[in-house]
């Protein structure tokens, strides 16, 4: 490798780190810079390849069980200063403060802070599936007239369905899918090699500026426009999202 | 230890963070069992200093106390597990040996393989960029890495897992012989 921007910049590029300013200089650069093209491929191929094996270790569930008796042993110690009745009433006050709270929690930070680390869970992995054999497309079409007629009758909304091929995207299919234990339309695109997961569910909330972030190595973005919430999310560099957003948004 | 309204605070703001704690500590260990050890340890730690959070970025919060707690554990448990950490002139090119073969079938394990075998400090970063999905200022963090140096310390981890890949440590195959 002789670029010698592989051995840093490309790095911040590829982990969306860089300034605006900084990014579109090194996308020109891109243009004519082999070596940092195939360094960024190169880069992608091992991310992949870390979250398609799923290198990701969660906590065993007997280890979880004992983590949480642990804790639960600092409270009784806790316990053994106020009366029992007295415990016993806080605890059921404080039972009723997380419920409220949770309450709370749920009804109206689906997306505030980090967008819910859980739903980015769920979208990552409802990508990650979507990227098992066989499973990325239910309805296989690059014309958006027959892809969006499916939706019809499968969701209670009509997503919308381009086809960007011109501008680099070109529609792969969709495909329904459930997030949050809701229904959702999943549309695919392409980019380069990769494939993007657009999730599409209506939402009474108004419009809103995309906020965006990054698990397990898949970039995602979501945004609200039209009383829909989209969520695309893939392992294409974090502009091409970032243009795919646009082009759905003017669109 | 924990008054209600804290113990409250700590379960619905650290425990959703258990796995990220125990998947950091699993790869700075290479063990499921010493991470198990080492994540409770923390945990404990965490819920001790809990009063001590004042708002922030929790998993960060968290995950620098599990770093932590895992790099005394090393230091206390240093008996030569750490020899066998990437050594650049083990990684030379080499023509497959039968064990690379065998390895190569296997992504996950060749891939697990290549990761252990980084110095800690580069596997951290690693780990919490690709796995766990941290941004830049939030490894820097975690890791007291000044955040200027984040992104040369990630080139230089990565391209030495791309070595360890390309090359396995051929410190296997001279056993053989």
């Amino acid at each position: 490798m002789s670029c010698n921007r592989a051995g840093t910049v490309l790095h911040g590029y590829f982990d969306c780190e860089l300034d605006i300013l900084d990014a579109s200089e090194f996308e020109r650069h891109l243009e004519h810079c082999s070596d940092c093209v195939n360094a960024l491929e190169a880069l992608q191929f091992l991310r992949s390849s870390m979250n398609l094996t799923q290198l990701y270790e969660k906590a065993p569930a007997p280890f979880r069980k004992k983590v949480l008796a642990s804790l639960g042993s600092g409270r009784s110690v806790a316990a053994s200063f106020p009366s029992r009745t007295v415990w016993s009433w806080l605890a059921a006050a404080a039972a009723i403060l997380v419920t409220v709270y949770l309450g709370v929690q749920l009804g109206t930070s689906q997306r505030a802070g980090d967008y819910g680390t859980e739903l980015a869970a769920e979208i990552v992995d409802a990508h990650l599936r979507s990227l098992q054999p066989g499973h990325l497309v239910d309805v296989v079409s690059t014309d958006q007239h027959t892809v969006k007629p499916w939706f019809d009758g499968k969701l209670d909304f009509s997503p919308p369905v381009h086809d960007f091929a011109d501008q680099g995207f070109p529609l792969q299919g969709g495909r329904i899918d459930v997030v949050h234990g809701r229904t959702v339309a999943a549309v695919v695109y392409a980019r380069r090699k990769h494939f993007v997961n657009v999730f599409i569910w209506p939402t009474n909330e108004k419009n809103s500026a995309p906020s965006s972030g990054a698990r397990q190595g898949y970039q995602w973005t979501e945004w609200r426009k039209g009383g829909m919430e989209f969520c695309a999310v893939s392992d294409a560099a974090p502009s091409a999202l970032e243009q795919l957003r646009s082009l759905l948004t003017s669109n | 230890m924990l008054d209600p309204p804290d113990q409250m605070r700590f379960e619905t703001l650290v425990l959703p963070h258990l796995d990220a704690a125990f998947n950091l500590a699993r790869w700075l260990l290479r063990s499921g069992t010493d991470a198990e050890d080492a994540a409770q340890e923390a945990m404990l730690r965490a819920y001790r200093f809990f009063h001590g959070f004042r708002g922030g970025d929790v998993r960060a919060w968290l995950l620098q106390i599990v770093r932590n707690t895992c790099f005394t554990w090393m230091e206390k448990n240093r008996h030569g597990k750490d020899t066998s950490e990437f050594d650049e002139a083990l990684h030379g090119p080499v023509g497959p040996t039968p064990e690379s073969l065998a390895i190569a079938a296997d992504n996950r394990g060749r891939l697990t393989q290549a990761l252990e075998s980084l110095p800690s400090r580069f596997r951290e970063v690693i780990v919490l960029r690709e796995l766990e999905g941290c941004s830049y200022k939030e490894i820097a963090t975690i890791t007291s890495i000044p955040i200027g140096t984040v992104m040369s310390t990630l080139s230089r981890a990565r391209r030495q897992l791309q070595l360890a890949l390309n090359n396995p440590a051929k410190k296997e195959a001279i056993r053989e012989l």
